[in-house]
């Protein structure tokens, strides 16, 4: 078995709300090996982005780890102090967003900023790293990387911003990326450009990618993994094959229903009723079950817990129980 | 870039060609020569002195229409001089109104230039530092403490600290003004002290929410994700970026620094240009007042395009055109 | 008919008027939920601003005594709280018995809890008394220049054109003086004298709101549901009166607080250049001011007005801070 990069468990992340703290990362476990490409899918709202953000300890005020354990390249993250948790942000994971108009400084050409990130984590000259700079500009796609490097972020188009992002990210070799939506905003033929360029730089470095996304077509195309979140929790977590291909979980099943590339075929296409409910508003037993075609008895009062399936597949689905159990 | 420059300046000429038509309106319609020759010769006074006065003092001529000569009138002679920068002479004692002026500037900039540029030192590292400490304690206690200072007349301010400092402490004389360097910084002292200590609040507060805000960004967050620490976050990021704001508030009050401080000035006995306005309102100085409501909206007229010209070195954004 | 009729039925017209606004904004869900969360934020200041509203409401409502009972002048609900004769010949100290200089005993020993000013009147009362001038200046200096303010903002931005062309230079003139000076020349045109003073505070504080509702109205004009009204005919006097006014009451409410504090500030400053308003505690602080180089010092007349003012100030700032927060958390952050 190769390397862990990351190995996250019983991660809890909570806000103030309204009655005390609410859990809007509740529970979360994840694992991704050297090399490996997990997805993290979910609506909008069910607590992707602050996983990821908690990986780092880059949760905003006044939000806070409240429990967990993350390791990221074989260091305890929580329990790390401030100057190595620096030298870890970039190096042993670095990140990218959904935003890159907003992501970058406007006042600073993009190079500085590349610049930045890598002196950040290495003594080298002014010089060498501008060289090293123009190097991963040109590594990223960026056309004419030695004039680009002194272009500050407005002269740059939606998807070269994206990759002077992922330029900056690259900057100190990180052994994991963690892409947060990393094509949301951009045109669809950007996407897949982004997207290829994501593939490329994995099989060329070995670096491991945590890719958060809400568009299961992406996931099809990028990950190994699988993780599917629902309401705060994982709500089912497999192969890519296995998830997309013979999801088990009411959720799963319905997100793909929704999709016309995946939906299995002849299926109509179908949308998932209601939407998700706001922290601190989730339902009792499976949070899932105000919106689930197979809710029965217990799913309102009992948290259904995982079911293990075949080949590493797991759902947190009474329905799926039974049907293992039978 | 040129037309925009011309653009600019015409708007600030129509800016400033509107400022002496109210000035005109206010002093020679509103407030009419008639008005301001019986509160300089009294009540008592007959109209021949009355009328002597007015034409001593220039306000003799028809106000708008002069059927006789149709450019010689007061309107015109209004414009024609304030242009020109012929002020004459005030309405008090009889001095050139342009020497006071020039003679009062030295003594104004003497004292604004260190008020502004240790208010400015100071009100922004206060603020970056209460920033970085955002939601804790510290910021709280100066949060409150900004609102607190802010809550207090400047003439509170103006008096404590003659009292304290001056008078029961000793330190510093309470009011006066000498040109000789070493003199003056000891005079100087009690007034840049208020005038910091009355400043510092509102400075505060608008400095910190402008921190507080940019520091809320998603570049933010990047600079964080690549591991940069937070004093250069603050320092590089953050300040670089709030600088676009601040600008906007600190360089038009720049041309200002000549006019000094009303309050100030005269409560503290600096001969500047704000102690020059102060006397000319209690002798009924019109002729002085018009010249310097008319200095100032030149000033603030070259501060506005100085603004938009420091925006261009502030923010790569901003291409004027 | 005397001058106090007419003030007691300006002050009943305004209390009615207030009552009406207060029963509008009732209905509305936002209002009541805003209104519901600064008292949350802001009990202790809020009822120190009503505290000092109804100390003003009390010296403003005022009647004279049947004819032979002594005093002829209309006299104050807040005066009648104090004896007729409420006054000494001169300085006395806070609880003294006997005059401050001389020794010569008081009329009411011990019954000044703020001591007497010069002329032997009671500090106190004075220092109360400040508090119908202050709301007077803040208060009512608003009301006429934020409406104004409103009307050209919102013309200039709803209509564009040469309308928009005259009120940007009229801003832009106003803005190019600064506002302390172009108030002294204001008065100084006008002539010295409360109601002088009010219309220049009027004039000056109008420009920086006109300028923000005319951006604002700009904004609102181009959004989305307010050119579907467009689109299906609604009449503009009506858009302006359902859309865009209403979207522009919040940006009013906080300015009027805001407003507010400056004005009175700005008020104690042009007392001191002898522009000031009589009776009020800028006017009480200029004269305090010799006061403090007496020996021994006179401190009581600084203190009380000071302390007036301060608290006064204080608890609006407060409250205009809540109120920002809860309305608008953006688009006022500028300097006020």
């Amino acid at each position: 078995m190769s390397e862990r990069v990351l190995e996250a468990e019983g991660l809890v992340v909570t806000f103030p709300g309204d009655a005390g703290r609410t859990a809007v990362v509740d529970h979360v476990d994840l694992a991704i090996d050297a090399g490996e490409a997990l997805a993290l899918v979910g609506e909008s709202g069910c607590g992707k982005s602050m996983t990821a953000l908690s990986l780092l300890r880059l949760v905003p005020k006044p939000g806070r780890i409240e429990a967990g354990h993350i390791e990221i390249a074989g260091q305890d993250v929580l329990a790390l102090p401030i100057p190595a948790l620096r030298s870890l942000r970039g190096r042993g994971a670095a990140m990218i967003f959904q935003e890159p108009m907003t992501s970058l400084n406007p006042v600073l050409t993009v190079g500085a900023q590349v610049v930045e990130a890598i002196r950040l984590h290495e003594r080298v000259g002014a010089g060498e790293a501008r060289r090293r700079a123009a190097n991963l500009f040109a590594r990223v796609g960026i056309p004419d990387p030695d004039a680009r490097i002194d272009a500050y972020p407005h002269q740059l188009s939606g998807g070269m911003k994206q990759r002077a992002m992922i330029a900056i990210a690259l900057a100190a070799r990180p052994k994991l990326l963690i892409a947060d939506e990393p094509t949301t905003a951009l045109d669809v033929t950007i996407q897949a450009q982004i997207l290829d360029l994501l593939r490329d730089l994995r099989h060329d470095s070995g670096m491991a990618l945590l890719l958060i996304t809400h568009d299961l077509g992406i996931v099809n195309e990028v990950a190994d993994r699988v993780a599917v979140m629902y309401a705060g929790q994982l709500v089912e977590t497999g192969s890519r094959e296995l998830v997309l291909g013979a999801a088990r979980h009411p959720y799963t099943q319905g997100l793909l229903r929704s999709i016309p590339a995946l939906a299995p075929r002849g299926a109509r296409l179908t949308e998932i009723p209601g939407s998700v409910p706001s922290a601190g508003a989730w339902p009792s037993g499976c949070r899932f079950h105000p919106r689930c075609p197979r809710a029965f008895e217990p799913c309102p009062r009992i948290d259904p817990g995982w079911t293990e399936l075949r080949a590493g597949q797991r759902a947190r689905c009474h329905a799926v129980a039974n049907e293992e159990a039978s | 870039m040129l037309a925009y420059l011309v653009r600019r300046l015409a708007w600030g000429i129509v800016t400033v060609l509107g400022v002496l038509l109210f000035l005109f309106l206010l002093f020679f319609m509103l407030a009419t020569p008639d008005d301001i020759a019986r509160k300089a010769v009294g009540e008592k006074a007959p109209q021949a002195v009355l009328d002597q006065w007015k034409l001593n003092h220039g306000y003799d001529k028809p106000r708008i229409w002069n059927p006789e000569a149709p450019g010689d009138t007061m309107l015109a002679e209004h414009f024609r001089r304030m242009l020109t920068f012929d002020f004459g002479n005030s309405d008090a004692d009889d001095t050139p109104i342009a020497d006071r002026l020039l003679g009062g500037a030295g003594p104004s900039l003497a004292f604004t230039l260190p008020l502004f540029v240790s208010g400015l030192v100071l009100g922004i590292s206060l603020s970056l530092f209460v920033a970085f400490f955002r939601d804790t304690y510290i910021d709280r206690v100066g949060t409150v403490i900004a609102v607190l200072a802010m809550s207090v007349s400047t003439l509170l301010y103006i008096i404590g600290v003659q009292f304290l400092l001056g008078k029961l402490l000793r330190w510093f004389p309470i009011s006066g003004f000498d040109y000789s360097p070493e003199v003056m910084v000891r005079f100087l002292a009690l007034p840049v002290i208020v005038g910091l200590v009355s400043g510092i609040g509102s400075d505060m507060r608008f400095y910190r929410t402008v921190f507080v805000e940019e520091s809320s960004r998603d570049y933010v967050r990047t600079a964080r994700a690549k591991g940069c620490g937070e004093g250069r976050i603050m320092g590089r990021h953050v300040l670089r970026n709030s600088l676009i704001p601040i600008l906007t508030n600190v360089v038009v009050t720049i041309p200002f620094l000549f006019t000094g401080s009303l309050l100030l000035e005269s409560f503290f006995g600096i001969p500047g240009l704000g102690s020059i306005t102060v006397d000319a309102i209690n002798a009924n100085d019109f002729a002085t007042l018009r010249v310097v409501v008319y200095i100032d909206s030149l000033l603030f007229v070259a501060g506005q395009i100085a603004t938009d010209f420091s925006y261009t070195l502030a923010d790569p954004r901003v291409r004027l055109g | 008919m005397p001058l106090h009729v007419w003030v007691n039925g300006a002050v009943a017209l305004f209390a009615l008027g207030a009552a009406v606004v207060a029963w509008r904004l009732r209905q509305s869900a936002l209002w009541r939920e805003a209104g519901r969360e600064l008292w949350h934020r802001r009990p202790l200041a809020l009822a120190f601003v009503a505290l000092y509203g109804a100390v003003a409401l009390c010296d403003a409502i005022s009647w004279t005594d049947a004819e032979g009972t002594g005093v002829r002048a209309p006299r104050s609900l807040l005066e009648r709280a104090f004896p007729a004769d409420f006054h000494e010949a001169s300085y006395s100290a806070p609880l003294a018995s006997v005059e401050f200089y001389g020794g010569q005993p008081l009329h009411h020993p011990g019954a000044h809890w703020l001591g007497t000013d010069i002329l032997g009147r009671d500090v106190l009362l004075q220092a109360l008394r400040g508090a119908r001038v202050a709301l007077l200046v803040g208060g009512l200096t608003s009301l006429i220049a934020i409406p104004l303010a409103l009307l050209f903002g919102v013309a200039a931005g709803y209509r564009g054109g040469w309308l928009d062309d005259v009120v940007l230079f009229l801003i832009s003139v106003l803005f190019a003086m600064p506002g302390l000076l172009l108030l002294i020349a204001l008065i100084m045109a006008l002539g010295r004298g409360p109601v002088q003073v009010c219309v220049a505070l009027g004039v000056t504080g109008w420009v920086s709101f006109a300028r923000l509702a005319r951006g604002e109205t700009l904004k609102l004009r181009e959004l989305d549901y307010v050119q579907a009204a467009r689109a299906l005919g609604v009449s503009e006097l009506r858009i302006v009166v359902r859309h865009v006014v209403p979207n522009l009451m919040h940006l009013v409410v906080i300015t009027f607080v805001l407003m507010f504090s400056g004005l009175v500030l700005t008020e104690a400053v042009l007392a001191w250049l002898g522009l000031g308003i009589d009776g009020s505690w800028g006017q009480m602080i200029d004269r305090a001011r010799d006061e403090l180089s007496r020996d021994p010092i006179i401190w009581w007349n600084l203190a009380a007005a000071s302390a007036a003012l301060f608290g006064l100030i204080l608890a609006v700032n407060l409250v205009g801070d809540a109120v920002r927060d809860i309305l608008d958390p953006r688009t006022l952050r500028e300097r006020t």
